[in-house]
């Protein structure tokens, strides 16, 4: 591997180069959750929308399998950054209170007339 | 995979790890540690990672201390060519009620009387500590600054390779489908990757210690509870220790790296293994925290997701020897602790395996304790 490769910055959020990843597979890191413990690599703010792929294919390039067989990481919420601001200034109704959340047709409303998505 | 072993550690989560590399460190050749899914999957990779001395009861304080004594070398100690990120920029105890503020001072007396050098804190002083703190409805506050936290991922995996080093061996995605004894006696640990014949057996399975004591028969009085916890981007310092309030059951720390953690215990949480998330604890989250630290409106969460707790009925760990089988050790229970207090066990549990004088007295926390009614009280759990 050339020092031009290992100065590849794969995971943008969290600054993780190639050479990173690589030593932590070589180590023993065969899934992306082990690469992520390891090396940060997934664990900014887009949760490895960019990077997971590229780190699953080295994983798969050094065990000798196909991607498809490399074990994921779980997607988690939120989608995407929330501040925390906004999240304690949410009023939501709860899903369980008794009549809400069911929809009419294809309304994003409840019959109630609450916003069931909070959009 | 080996055939035989002198000793199988059941749970590659920090205390397992601190377990099993101890044992080796005490030379005891082929210790191997059994898996189900890779290195601090279980509670310790979900946890807030702090190491506290200001605990209520003594057994605890005494713990701790001795853990911290460990943690403030273990990077040099394990030789690890990662870092731990062990930072002591002490605990913050937050007292929103009289009754709270009242149980901080009665701990404080126990804990100076162990040698913890805590101090009470004015709220305009608790303040100076944390400026971007939110004073209000605050009676009190107080300060370790031994307190920590370390990178639980790394902490873990720097006494497995170190463990490695020493000769040990650790397989990842093994589970433990049975335990086999004769005569009160181990004989035979059973995995999805097949059998290891040992005599010692070390229970450190976190949330599934109970199913695991039950392969011996032991009936473990534990039981498994969701915790959930977030974390925001990373953003300049806002404070330095943890804080943490029992009264707002909130704890939070800033990693190094600038993400804060977060966590708040729910007292309607059902007891099971249930580790989703809801929008329900990122709203109750959010809205406490914000007016602890009003700087955090403007920071955004990245990610939410849970852990469980195994709770004794003392909160308080169940350690070392079970009457009637030999070979079999355990360290569960740790009720939402295990992390700060893993060095320690793991340091003494190897020592009561390999027949060692004990760094520590730990002979109230057997298993023993819950049928002869003799059961420890902590005041300090969130």
């Amino acid at each position: 591997m050339s020092h031009a490769e290992d100065s590849i910055i794969v995971c943008r959020c969290e600054d993780v180069t190639l050479g990173e990843i690589r030593k932590a597979i070589r180590e023993g890191a065969v899934t992306l959750d082990e690469v992520k413990r390891i090396t940060r690599a997934g664990m900014g703010p887009c949760q490895g929308r960019t990077c997971r792929l590229l780190v699953a294919g080295e994983i798969a390039r050094f065990c000798g399998k196909h991607v498809s067989g490399i074990l994921q990481s779980k997607y988690r919420p939120p989608v995407k950054p929330v501040k925390m601001g906004d999240l304690a200034a949410l009023e939501l109704t709860p899903l369980s209170e008794p009549g809400h959340g069911q929809q009419s047709g294809a309304s994003p409303e409840c019959t109630c007339g609450k916003a069931v998505n909070g959009r | 995979m080996k055939t035989r072993a002198d000793a199988v550690v059941i749970g590659g989560g920090v205390v397992g790890a601190a377990i099993a590399y101890n044992l080796a460190k005490l030379g005891l050749k082929d210790t191997v540690v059994c898996e189900k899914h890779t290195f601090a999957s279980g509670s310790t990779g979900r946890c807030g990672a702090g190491v506290r001395e200001q605990w209520g009861a003594e057994g605890n304080i005494r713990m701790c201390k001795a853990a911290i004594d460990i943690f403030e070398t273990l990077q040099e100690e394990l030789e690890y060519d990662y870092d731990i990120e062990f930072v002591q920029k002490g605990y913050l105890m937050l007292a929103y009620t009289e009754k709270e503020w009242e149980q901080f001072k009665a701990n404080l007396k126990v804990q100076h009387r162990l040698g913890v050098n805590a101090v009470a804190l004015t709220p305009e002083e608790a303040r100076e500590i944390v400026p971007s703190l939110n004073i209000e409805g605050l009676y009190g506050a107080t300060y370790n600054p031994r307190d920590g936290h370390a990178n639980p991922f790394h902490t873990t995996r720097a006494y497995l390779k170190a463990f490695e080093r020493l000769g040990g061996e650790v397989y990842c995605f093994t589970e433990v489908t049975g335990i086999e004894q004769s005569n009160g006696k181990i004989q035979k640990v059973r995995t999805t990757r097949g059998d290891i014949s040992t005599p010692v057996v070390v229970n450190a399975a976190g949330p599934w210690a109970a199913p695991v004591a039950a392969m011996v028969g032991i009936d473990l009085p534990v039981y498994t509870e969701r915790h959930q916890i977030l974390v925001t981007e990373p953003v300049g310092r806002l404070f330095d220790p943890m804080l943490m309030s029992f009264s707002r059951g909130f704890y939070s720390q800033q990693t190094p790296h600038g993400s804060i953690i977060m966590g708040i215990g729910d007292p309607d949480e059902p007891k099971g293994y249930d580790i989703g998330h809801s929008w329900q604890f990122l709203k109750r989250m959010c809205d406490i925290m914000c007016s602890v630290v009003p700087a955090l409106m403007g920071v955004r969460v990245v990610r939410q997701w849970s852990g469980l707790y195994t709770i004794s009925p003392d909160a308080h760990p169940i350690l070392g020897t079970v009457s009637g089988i030999d070979g079999y050790y355990q360290a569960v229970g740790f009720s939402g602790h295990g992390f700060m207090l893993a060095p320690i066990v793991g340091k003494v549990i190897a020592e009561m395996i390999l027949d060692r004088p004990l760094s520590i007295d730990i002979s109230g926390l057997d298993l023993g304790r819950f049928e002869r009614g003799d059961l420890r009280v902590e005041p300090s759990v969130v």
